[in-house]
């Protein structure tokens, strides 16, 4: 088991540093002036060729490509994000604050996709084609095409004329005030984690649907056990498999949702954080957040493979 | 087909017709099979009808500001409502349709496309090129798509054009990782290296003998990754990162809406609620084309 997770973080490592590189070429090597991603095209026209060529100098960006990379790269490792060029605070502190409450709202959105998603997905495919199932599937259909972003704003408008209420706009984390900051983070943990559970139901049900056919689940049921035991004992367990594997495509539909949904509550999260980044050109926070997102995907594509492989043998050892 | 084909020159119209003729037969037989795909194929049918015909069928200008009417709530006369500059939200919806369908049909045709193409290549050769493609594809596929979608965006900036590169490049490695399944098998049949066995060239097997296996999983892909396209698009345009004002697409619709603290609800619900019309209808329809096309269900559809 240990030799096979060191395996598979050997593996994982060119894929980030591959994402490093990807995330700095798109940031920094497209065509154009590297100037017009910092400033407004109306600024640079009005800039002489000294203060272009200081800007330039000061934002590193007369070095070789290389170079630029490297620096970055080297000073990701030490921790050290740079400042956001606007307001000239921590990056990486900005991230940290920001990144806790989307953390939570992430956590959160897992949680009540398995809690909804799984026993919807169970009850579906033990009585296939009754009048639950039509609406589970009607449902999960319905649920995985609705833009998390518009259901977040209906909620919103809902919360509004039904009961006077508005979602918080100012910041607290879980630590400081707990009521406020569930306040903050229900919203948009419910929008995530419908769409989630939609997903999760529809794979549960079908995986199940295969596994009930198997010839271990009719002999369990011809030996007489007991339903229950049949389901959680026998079928389940083998059901979740691909439930599981496909968990960590799912988180990644999730992350980039989860940025627009932010914005639909007005949570000051992360994905805020990346929209106001975008919005004022900020190009080290903005390119800084994006690795955040994607490392934390990388990370738990990784998780999902390992727990994946604890719970089937078979990968290991192949 | 080659006779059918020869009757073009000297009657075209007789030969268009018997093409028309026979989709029609087939659609029914499908819409037999499977209604609900066949009911959202319709509403694709209409939408795009909507959108081609916007300057017919819509009520008024999506463009000309009335401040007489501003934020009028849904009457007969704006049967969904005004918004903040006194514009008709009907018409800005219809014509939103327009830049919504379109960016989302040809960025996922150019990056499915491209992606097909790489992955049939990828899964065709093997070797070397498939494991590097295999690397880099992984790479594209661990940022997540809206996110990779939006630093395109930041980078490039707001045109129909950039919209269409940014959403293609999140589609390709979908496109290739599918299509390099197929060419793998497919190049291992019979009648592959029968081909290859009669001296074709590796282009010629490729191009004639592989690649016509990979048109039904294609054109799956391809439904099925238009309502993922419209998304971003609706994603990008809501958070301002799409075009730019004051050309209308469902996103930055909703987008406009939301700057209020407290929004006018028609001007949140209708913008919505076409958003979803149109990813129900291209996620429905591919399930359904997905289920026909499928050459393990193919005896009970004849």
């Amino acid at each position: 088991m240990l030799n096979y997770i060191f395996k598979r973080l050997l593996i994982a490592i060119p894929t980030v540093i591959g994402v490093t590189v990807l995330i700095f070429l798109i940031m920094r090597a497209l065509p154009g002036d590297p100037l017009s991603v910092f400033f407004d095209p109306s600024q640079i026209q009005l800039m002489s060729d000294e203060q272009r060529a200081g800007l330039m100098a000061d934002l590193g960006l007369d070095r070789p490509l290389m170079e630029q990379y490297l620096t970055w790269a080297g000073n990701i490792l030490k921790g050290d994000l740079g400042t956001s060029f606007l307001r000239g605070d921590s990056i990486a502190e900005a991230i940290g604050r920001r990144g806790a409450i989307s953390a939570e709202i992430g956590i959160l959105s897992i949680l009540i996709a398995w809690i909804l998603g799984l026993p919807i997905g169970i009850l579906s495919a033990m009585r296939p084609n009754s009048l639950g199932d039509g609406i589970a599937s009607m449902l999960t259909v319905l649920f995985l095409a609705i833009p998390g972003f518009w259901l977040g704003l209906l909620i919103v408008l809902g919360l509004i004329h039904g009961w006077g209420y508005h979602p918080p706009i100012i910041s607290s984390q879980l630590w400081q005030d707990p009521w406020l900051n569930l306040q903050i983070v229900a919203g948009p943990a419910l929008v995530l984690g419908l769409a989630q559970a939609a997903f999760v139901a529809r794979m549960a049900r079908s995986s199940l649907f295969e596994v009930f056919r198997e010839d271990y689940v009719r002999t369990a049921r011809s030996k007489g056990l007991r339903e229950s035991v049949i389901l959680f004992r026998h079928a389940l367990p083998n059901a979740l498999l691909p439930v599981i594997t496909l968990s960590g495509v799912l988180l990644g539909f999730a992350l980039g949702g989860s940025v627009t949904i932010e914005r639909a509550f007005g949570t000051p999260g992360l994905g805020s954080a990346l929209i106001d980044g975008a919005i004022d050109r900020d190009h080290s926070m903005v390119q800084s957040i994006v690795l955040v997102y994607s490392m934390v995907f990388v990370g738990i594509n990784l998780l999902v493979d390992i727990s994946y492989s604890y719970i089937d043998p078979r990968i290991r050892i192949a | 087909m080659k006779s059918a084909l020869k009757t073009t020159g000297s009657d075209g119209f007789t030969y268009l017709w018997a093409v028309v003729k026979r989709n029609a037969v087939s659609f029914r037989g499908f819409a037999r099979r499977s209604p609900v795909a066949a009911f959202w194929m319709v509403m694709i049918l209409f939408l795009v009808f909507m959108s081609i015909a916007a300057p017919v069928v819509s009520p008024q200008d999506p463009y000309i500001p009335d401040f007489s009417k501003v934020t009028n709530s849904p009457s007969t006369e704006n049967f969904f409502g005004t918004d903040f500059l006194g514009r008709d939200q009907l018409t800005r919806i219809i014509y939103g349709g327009r830049t919504s369908l379109f960016i989302g049909l040809i960025s996922v045709l150019v990056g499915v496309g491209v992606g097909s193409l790489w992955g049939l290549v990828s899964g065709y050769l093997g070797g070397k090129f498939d494991l590097i493609s295999q690397r880099l594809l992984e790479i594209l596929m661990a940022i997540p798509g809206l996110i990779l979608a939006m630093i395109l965006m930041f980078i490039l900036g707001a045109s129909v054009w950039t919209l269409i590169v940014a959403i293609a490049f999140t589609r390709l490695a979908f496109g290739a990782r599918v299509i390099r399944a197929v060419s793998l098998s497919v190049r291992e049949t019979a009648y592959v290296e029968a081909a290859r066995s009669t001296g074709a060239s590796y282009w010629r097997v490729m191009l004639f003998h592989v690649a016509p296996q990979t048109f039904a999983p294609f054109l799956v892909l391809v439904t099925t990754n238009i309502g993922i396209a419209i998304l971003i698009e609706a994603s990008l345009g809501f958070i301002g990162l799409g075009i730019a004002p004051p050309t209308p697409t469902w996103g930055s619709m909703l987008g406009e809406a939301a700057s209020n603290l407290e929004p006018f609800w028609w001007l949140v619900f209708f913008p919505g609620l076409f958003i979803t019309l149109a990813v129900l209808a291209f996620n429905l329809a591919g399930a359904g084309l997905q289920d026909v096309l499928d050459p393990r269900n193919r005896g009970t559809l004849e």
